[in-house]
């Protein structure tokens, strides 16, 4: 059996060739980009949406979850706008700068473009790629950082909103900056976002990003992140999947670091019908530092995948990453998680753990972890748990006077505060506690 | 005047296996009963079942407190009610610290009881004020319950939860077990002071000297599952002197 043979077509695909077609020529972009967007359609329609063969997907058979392409966003008229008004206060005790995404179009006029910060700047993505800034064009291309995944492929190819942010060398933005992504429309659509960060040598900065819907229940986000750091540059990135009941939402991060580089990266999902987050890190510089953590709090029949894959092409790098998913009902969380130890990447320190919290007996997890180590030199481990809440645990609390629910919540909470209490600003911890909080006590129904 | 704590022909099994066999005990308001017996006979099965743990199965009898049956309240209906057991194995919970967890079950039980919930501050106050009494550290406060206490400082900690619930039924299950000389001294103080015309105690333990700091009013020897003879606080001397090897056979 020839496992490469093209699968046949579905709806979807061909919704989505039938789309290329239509409006390709139109998305942003100089020639260069269009050729690049091209060259990746082409391996989007040479394959078609991964399914479960293709193992990267193997627990998330995308074809499944997208039986339909819905129409690319239009873009947002004066409603849509006036409703994402409501979006990202999550983070508002922050008062990061906002940048706003209705239906995944760049609205500067509801962005906070004042008074930037000294050696920051921010461009919207499509005034980007129109002017053809090659190092713009250069990340979009790196392949690397996928690994030839369709899924980013086919974000290259219909990527129309996002922004591209530069933070010079030495520069410490104090006030994080904030990605609004509202969902805004009435009709379910497909929508294509893309942005780029780039830290300059010894430059900080704390990228927030929330996603969530005022419009339909139903829609396809894919969102793509390329990040790159100079030398001893340090980025927090906290991602809030706060999507609407039947969308379905894939988001790519890739990120390359540079020697000393710092990467943090967090993100909550408890959103969406299903939400792939995959991250793809390339420790390119000697003694670059990342840490990936996140917290899934499903039910129903939600299904969030983590897939990540983490290059040790440098040595004396350090990663840790810890996951950890609460799942009611009969939701299901994946967690596939890929370390790379290059030859050359001796004293690497990377450590990989995966737990799960099942609060019913039809929820479900499943766990890939994978090392593939190639120098002999280092400390590589991973570990995955999975279990119910502690009934001795909960007796204790309920003998206590705690009634049946809340004790169930406090040793949820207490369950992902590991994940939640590692996070460095304050501010973000306490507003994602409060996420916690929030969705716990809308469990109690 | 009718007792507080009414156990009547109360029987339990746990996987199946009967523990308690018919145990019968009336405790009056402001009394103090011990219960001494030999290990495995049952008695903290009697304290797990009193608390409401689900575990077991009650296949029998009536517990009545304040004339109300709790045998068929939660756990934690029966603690709003005004039953607290201080475990003989108090459980660790990382990640809840032990302050959340005390303003959780402290506005819990007002809650229910239609009191008003007290203000952190108030809680803070009162949680220092009992802990100093019995010399916990507050640093132990940050620090998720029980997660890496003593087993000394555990039943220390039962005692502060104790006071602060300020309980109208206390069971304690060996909360003697543990603690150094001067520490049993500390705690059975804090019992002292809890003890009032209308609150009611049954301290199990397998040592007299517990009983010379909380004088009991009532002395019960169990063993098998039930309640085999009841005395005076004497019958705390006589056991200590000749063990229980005459009610193991009697019960047999
Ligand atoms: N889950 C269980 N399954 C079967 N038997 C059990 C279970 N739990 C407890 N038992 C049994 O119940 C009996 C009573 O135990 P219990 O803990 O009540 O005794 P105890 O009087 O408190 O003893 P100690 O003085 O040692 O504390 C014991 O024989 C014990 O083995
Ligand atoms: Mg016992």
């Amino acid at each position: 059996m020839n496992m490469e043979a093209r699968p046949v077509r579905t709806a979807a695909d061909e919704a989505f060739i039938k789309a290329f077609a239509e409006v390709g020529a139109d998305l942003p972009g100089s020639a260069n980009v269009k050729a690049q967007r091209a060259a990746a359609f082409g391996r989007f329609e040479a394959c078609g949406l991964p399914t479960r063969r293709v193992e990267q997907w193997k627990y998330t058979d995308l074809r499944q979850f997208l039986r339909e392409a819905r129409p690319l966003a239009a873009p947002p008229g004066a409603v849509e706008r006036q409703r994402a008004n409501d979006a990202g206060r999550a983070f508002a005790a922050i008062k990061p700068r906002r940048l706003v995404f209705v239906d995944g179009t760049f609205v500067a006029e509801q962005s906070d473009l004042t008074k930037l910060d000294d050696g920051l700047t921010i461009t919207s993505l499509a005034d980007a790629l129109a002017a053809g800034d090659a190092e713009v064009v250069k990340r979009i291309s790196d392949s690397n950082v996928s690994q030839g995944d369709i899924a980013y492929a086919l974000n290259t190819a219909f990527m129309a909103g996002g922004v591209v942010i530069a933070v010079e060398a030495g520069k410490h933005i104090a006030r994080p900056i904030h990605l609004v992504f509202a969902n805004c429309a009435e009709k379910p659509a497909s929508i294509f976002v893309r942005s780029q960060v780039s830290l300059g040598a010894g430059a900080r900065l704390t990228l927030l990003e929330s996603h969530e819907a005022f419009g339909a229940e139903e829609y396809h986000v894919n969102s793509a992140i390329n990040v790159d750091l100079g030398e001893d540059a340090e980025l927090d990135h906290v991602k809030l999947g706060s999507d609407a009941a039947a969308a379905i939402h894939v988001s790519t991060t890739g990120a390359v670091l540079a020697a000393g580089a710092r990467l943090r990266d967090f993100a909550l999902t408890s959103g969406g019908a299903m939400v792939r987050n995959q991250l793809f890190v390339t420790c390119n510089g000697t003694g670059a530092i990342v840490d990936l953590r996140g917290a899934n709090l499903l039910k129903n029949r939600q299904h969030a995948d983590t897939t990540l894959v983490l290059d040790h092409a440098s040595p004396g790098c350090q990663s840790r990453e810890l996951y950890k998913s609460v799942l009611d009902d009969t939701a299901r969380a994946v967690f596939q998680g890929k370390i790379m130890v290059r030859r050359k990447a001796q004293k690497t320190d990377a450590r990989m753990m995966s737990q799960a919290l099942l609060l019913s007996e039809t929820a479900e997890t499943d766990n890939k972890p994978e090392l593939e180590i190639f120098a002999d030199d280092v400390q590589c481990g991973h570990g995955t748990t999975c279990g119910a809440l502690d009934e001795k645990m909960k007796f204790y609390l309920m003998a206590r006077g705690i009634p049946a629910d809340e004790a169930e919540a406090l040793l949820i909470k207490a369950f992902l505060g590991e994940v939640i209490d590692g996070i460095s600003s304050e501010g973000v911890r306490v507003a994602l506690s409060a996420i916690v909080d929030a969705t716990m006590d809308a469990r109690g129904h | 005047m009718t007792p507080l704590l009414q156990i009547k022909n109360l029987q339990a099994e746990i996987a199946g296996k009967k523990i308690l066999h018919g145990v019968n005990l009336d405790i009056g308001k402001g009394e103090v009963h011990a219960i001494m017996g030999p290990n495995g006979s049952g008695k903290s099965t009697l304290s797990y079942v009193l608390a409401g743990k689900p575990d077991y199965d009650v296949t029998g009898g009536e517990v009545l407190l304040d004339g109300a049956n709790i045998l068929d309240m939660a756990a934690d209906e029966r603690a709003a009610a005004g039953l607290f057991l201080a475990f003989q194995y108090p459980l660790e919970i990382p990640g809840v610290t032990t302050m959340t967890f005390l303003r959780a079950a402290l506005n819990a039980q007002r809650k229910k009881r239609g009191e008003p919930e007290l203000s952190s501050p108030e809680i803070l106050r009162r949680v220092r004020t009992e802990a100093e009494k019995l010399g916990i550290d507050p640093e132990m406060l940050r620090r998720p319950v029980n997660v890496g206490f003593s087993g000394g400082e555990k039943k220390r900690a039962e005692t502060l939860q104790m006071s602060l619930l300020e309980p109208r039924v206390c069971v304690l299950d060996e909360t003697d077990s543990g603690l150094d000389i001067d520490a049993l001294k500390v705690v059975a103080d804090g019992v002292n002071r809890l003890r009032s015309p209308d609150r009611s105690m049954i301290v199990i333990t397998h040592y007299q000297r517990l009983l010379d700091y909380i004088v009991p009013d009532v002395v019960h020897v169990f063993s098998k599952g039930h309640i085999v003879r009841t005395g005076g606080k004497e019958l705390a001397l006589e056991l200590e002197a000749n063990g229980y090897a005459e009610y193991v056979e009697e019960a047999a």
